[in-house]
Formats: structure tokens, sequence, C-alpha cells
């Protein structure tokens, strides 16, 4: 599986949306991107590509897009 | 009593701003006020449905000052729970945001204010209120039980009046809000500022989203409150290590907290000369019952503390006599001028007047220490918190077995993890049972576990044995 499914599959998972809703979706965009929906994530992304998100950085994952831009930061390249 | 005794000292002061720059001033909450009660007439029902918003909070605090009695719902609740609750209580008008407005279902538009619409609904049987009926809360909000809480002006005001007094609130205050205004706790921070005549920051955004915590250092937030879970995130996302030089208070309620986290939470605070104090409350007492004084939070760390001014707790042993001995187990008992006025099922019950004349069972399981202080052990009642919110387990059952004919159901759990066992086989059905949860009720299913069974325990006259299933 690339990074960018696996990336997916997670977005998907944890916040219970479709494929096509990824692209622009924001915090709060969908209503299970809410705060729980969040630590899911980011626990999930962790695990999955094997990094420790620091503290600011659970923050910056604002929207699917800027999560990339995040993980890219610890060398995972989507 | 009244919450607005002493308004006049304060009316041209700030009450709200939000994260937008919109701000209101107690003078227009009284304009507001008027303007509500010629709209709707008198002492009536009516439904709120809540956001941290200028016009949620004009809203709740118009119906204080001019005894419209409101239920408080959360923004986000599943219509058909809603419609449900709308045909039992029988609402004159609905209070809702404009983009909920597809929820509110056949109704005129009275009058459209600060992003909310006053709608009148075609009512004939709209229910007599008791005169002292100041409010109505859930019991179990997320599964749209019936069940609420009758709660009189006199209630909120000795509530605040202690609050007020026990975590020394004054009118510099500056709260931000991050628990829901339909909710008890979020209710009585609003509640024991405006008493104070202070200014509330009203936020939708989260503490997880970096423009919360760009709100909270423009406006020099001195306070926040938060569940257990709150805390939880508040560590994750590196609140320990913010420099908030202007926050001076956090509390928590809505569930125990983990030891090591109250043990974390208050060596910060005494290191960063902060104040955090850990609380105990219900609904059913309005909000608070008790408090750990912030200077007591690492001494008796795990303890919810003692009776707020005013108020008395005692222990209760299985023949319903007082329990003097320390570290012995019983019913916690709460005695105080904030303990509500019962129950509500039906629109009937809303005429009923005072039912508990001050004196709650709280059906929680408590010990007392040699010096006073009290440590919750255990439930007496059938539920659960889910991230701060009761969850009422035979209401889950009920409304699964509803929908899903022919299946039995048992719930249990603990705080934060809901077991379902469900009388059935195949993992589309688990997941269809998963998925109808949470369209209904938004219970996360990362907090769920389903467990497929051949047959749930029965005794003799087919009540379930709870006792013979895991948690």
């Amino acid at each position: 599986m690339t990074n960018l499914e696996t990336y997916n599959r997670l977005f998907i998972r944890d916040l219970r949306v479709k494929e096509e809703d990824l692209s622009g979706l924001k915090y709060r965009g969908t209503r299970s991107w809410d705060s729980l929906g969040h630590m899911d994530l980011v626990a999930d992304l962790e695990e999955a590509f094997d990094i420790h998100i620091t503290t600011s950085d659970v923050m910056n994952i604002s929207s699917y897009e800027k999560g990339k831009e995040v993980l890219l930061k610890y060398g995972v390249v989507i | 009593m009244n919450l607005f005794e002493n308004e006049s000292s304060y009316e041209n002061r700030l009450l709200a701003e939000n994260d937008g720059g919109g701000r209101v001033s107690y003078q227009d909450l009284n304009s507001f006020s008027e303007e509500l009660i010629r709209r709707v007439g008198g002492k009536k029902l009516i439904f709120i449905l809540c956001e941290n918003t200028i016009g949620s909070l004009l809203g709740y605090l118009g119906c204080l000052k001019t005894g419209v009695v409101p239920l408080m719902l959360e923004k986000h609740i599943n219509s058909q729970l809603l419609s449900r609750l709308m045909e039992e209580y029988c609402p004159a008008f609905l209070y809702v945001p404009e983009d909920c407005l597809a929820k509110a279902g056949e109704c005129e538009i009275v009058w459209r204010v600060r992003g909310y619409c006053l709608c009148e609904r075609n009512e004939f049987h709209s229910p007599s209120l008791y005169g002292e009926l100041a409010i109505l809360l859930t019991t179990s909000g997320s599964t749209g039980s019936p069940k609420l809480v009758r709660q009189s002006k006199d209630n909120i005001v000795a509530n605040a009046e202690s609050i007020c007094s026990y975590l020394n609130i004054q009118e510099k205050e500056r709260p931000v809000t991050t628990l829901p205004m339909n909710y008890t706790y979020g209710l009585s921070i609003i509640n024991c500022h405006v008493r104070k005549g202070a200014a509330i920051y009203l936020t939708t955004k989260s503490i997880v989203e970096r423009p919360f915590w760009d709100f909270v250092k423009e406006r020099k937030v001195t306070s926040l409150g938060g569940v257990p879970y709150t805390y939880q995130l508040l560590k994750r996302i590196g609140f320990l290590e913010m420099d908030l030089p202007e926050l001076r208070t956090l509390t928590q309620a809505g569930g125990k907290l983990p030891t090591t986290l109250h043990k974390e939470f208050a060596a910060y605070a005494r290191e960063t000369g902060k104040q955090f104090v850990v609380m105990y409350g219900q609904t059913e007492a309005t909000a608070r019952m008790g408090y750990l004084p912030a200077d007591r939070a690492e001494e008796r760390c795990g303890s919810m503390g003692i009776a707020i001014p005013g108020g008395r707790f005692w222990l209760r042993d299985e023949k319903g006599e007082e329990i003097k001995a320390p570290f012995v187990q019983g019913e916690l008992v709460y005695e105080g001028d904030n303990v509500a006025l019962g129950y509500a099922s039906s629109r009937v019950d809303l005429k009923k007047e005072d039912e508990w004349n001050g004196i709650l069972y709280t059906g929680d399981m408590a010990k007392r220490d040699t010096d006073g202080f009290y440590y919750i052990t255990g439930r007496k009642k059938r539920f659960i918190k889910l991230f701060g919110n009761r969850v009422n387990l035979d209401e889950v059952e009920r409304l699964l077995k509803e929908h899903f004919e022919g299946v039995d159901f048992a719930c249990l759990g603990r705080d934060d993890s809901l077991i379902i066992y469900a009388d059935t086989k195949g993992e589309e059905k688990l997941k269809e049972i998963m998925e109808y949860l949470y369209e209904i009720t938004g219970i996360s299913p990362r907090a769920v576990t389903i467990r497929p069974v051949t047959g749930i325990p029965k005794n003799e006259s087919g009540k379930t044995l709870y006792s013979e299933l895991e948690i």
C-alpha cells in the first residue's frame, strides 16, 4: 500500500467520510471530525507511519492537505 | 431571588464576545429580553437548540429574565429525537440557529435575530407550567430520553452564588466556553459569571484547534473548565508547556479524573501559580454539589472534596440511616437550595411543584475520610458517562431494541466505554448496529464495543442478569 493509500484509508475510517470528500476536508467540516475523531486520527497516523507527532503538530493537522505537510516534516512523503 | 438583581451596577458592561469580534452588552440583553417576551407573550415552553454563540446565549438569558421556560438541547440533536421531544412536550416556540431551521418542522418564523430564528408552532396542547419553573435540562441528552430535570430560578441563583463564593469569581473574570450550553456544567459557568456581571468569551472552536488558543491569548482568558476527556486532550496538545499567564483557574467536573492526571494538573497549577479545582455535580442539583479546594488538590488527590457553601453531604446505608464512621461506603446524599424541583417525564409533569424539597439521593456511592473529604467509589444507577455526558444504559437498550426488531440487547459499561451485548451474528449486522447508534445518538464508535452472543442471560421474570455479563 502506498503512503497516500494508507493516509486516505485512515481519514476515511476515523472520520467516517468517503474518498471523494477528502480533498479540501477541514477540521469540523464533517460531524465526526471533532476532537474525538481528531485524536483517533493522530494516534493512527503515528502508528501507521511509526512516528511521534509533537504536541504542537497535533493542532497543525487542521485539514486533509495540512496533514500531508505535517507528515512531510517527519520524512513521510504522501 | 434573581440572577440579575445586581444588574444596575453593570448594565453598561460587556456580556459576551465571540471569536469573530461580535460583542453584546448587558444592556443589549435587556432590549433582547423585552422583544422576546413581547413576541412569545408570556410564560410558555420553548426549545432552544444551543451552541456557543451570542444568539444562543441571548436566547437562554432572555428566557431566564422573562420567565419563558426553555428546554436546552444540543444544536446537533438528531431530528427524529427532537420530533419525539416536541410531540411529548408540545413547546409553543422553538429558538434555533438559522442553519438548523430544517429541524424545526412546521412552524412560522416570527423573529430573526443574531443568527437565530424564533419559530412559533401551531400548538394546541401547550403544557401548563409551574410558576417557579425556570428551565429544563435533559438527563441523558444523546439518547433523546424524555426524562428532564426541572430547575427553578432559586435553584440557579443559589448554585451560582455558591460557586462564585468558593471559586472567588469577580466581575473581572473572563471565562472561555469549552462546554456546551445545554450541558449543566457549561451552563453553570455562564450563570455564575453573569451573576457578577463578568464577560463570557464564546467560541464554537475546540481545544484541539489553534484558533481556539489564539482567542484565549488575545482575549486574555482567565478560566476554563473541562470534563476528564478535556484534560486528556489538554495534555496531548501540549497545554502544560503553553505560556498562558492570564489563565488563572482550571475547573474539572463531569466524571472522575484519573488520579495520574489529577496529580499532574494539580502540580502544574502549583508551579504556575494557577488554581486547579476538581468538582462534583449533577443536573439534579442544578450543577455543582462538591469541590476540592485548590490548595488541597495535591494532598487529597482522587477526592471530589467537600460540599459547596450552603450545602451538606452525608452517606446513607442500606437501611437509609446516616453512616457516621469514616471510610465506610454508602450512597451519597446532598442537601441544599440548589437541589432541583424534580423530574418530568411528560408534559403534565411541568405543572408539578417542588418534589425533592432540597434533598438529593445522588445514586453515586462514596466514602468519606477522617477529615471529611469525599471520594466517589461507584454508582447505584444504570448509567455511564461518555466523554462527560451521561448515557442511560436502559435508554440505549430501548433505542436499539426498537430499531432492530427481534434482536435482544443488553448494555453495560464503565465511563468512556459502552459495551453492548447483541443476540445476533454476522459482521454486517454488527456494523449496522454501530452505524445506527452513531447516527441517532452521536455516541462515538470508538467508545463502543459490540459483543455478539447467543441469548442474553435472564432471570425467571425475564429481567436481564447484568451481573452474568462481563464488562
